[in-house]
């Protein structure tokens, strides 16, 4: 599934919304999780999973394809655990 | 301290921007979620542009340990979800 596609499918379920009212909220919802993450704050969405920034050192990798050495900066990740409504359904437990 | 960003944030957010009343902002949240779990559940990946992809991983049996007890068990094989954070997000992370 796609954007667009969860955008249709919430069209759906909610037809006394307008496409645009639909396409602002799903950015809103990205767009606030996206801002958290930059301001390293924590996301937690219960039964789905929750989102946080770890720190990366810096180090020395290797290019795998001239086996040279390359000094890699340190940097931030963000970092997605899935929480256990969505385990356990993946995992068809009750 | 680091603020959380939750499912009833979002949905104050969404009644304050969108013109929505409480209790539809509050299952709008709700069910952009539950579509999202249900085409993982399917087996199926989704992907947010400028956010990032959700897939379902395939994991194998394996023999863990109990890092406490040290005690060994037999982890079922089993699904998991992965997520890989677009450029976009990326960049986001490390304010560039």
């Amino acid at each position: 599934m796609i954007k667009s596609q969860l955008v249709k499918r919430l069209l759906q379920k909610n037809p006394h919304l307008i496409q645009r009212d639909i396409e602002k909220i799903t950015s809103l919802i990205i767009e606030n999780i996206k801002s958290s993450l930059a301001a390293e704050d924590r996301v937690e969405i219960r039964g789905f999973g929750s989102f946080a920034v770890r720190h990366r050192k810096s180090k020395n990798g290797l290019n795998p394809k001239t086996g040279e050495s390359v000094h890699v900066p340190a940097k931030k990740v963000a970092m997605f655990k899935s929480g256990k409504g969505l385990r356990d359904r993946l995992n068809f437990k009750p | 301290m680091t603020k959380t960003l939750t499912r009833a944030e979002l949905s104050e957010i969404i009644y304050s921007e969108v013109g929505i009343s409480k209790t539809e902002s509050a299952e709008i949240v709700d069910q952009f979620f539950e579509e999202m779990i249900l085409d993982l559940v399917d087996g199926k990946s989704v992907k947010l542009t400028s956010f990032g992809t959700f897939l379902v991983k395939h994991k194998g049996q394996r023999i863990g340990r109990n890092p406490k007890t040290k005690e060994e068990a037999v982890i079922e094989p089993r699904r998991v979800t992965v997520f890989r954070a677009s450029k976009e997000l990326k960049r986001r992370v490390n304010n560039e």
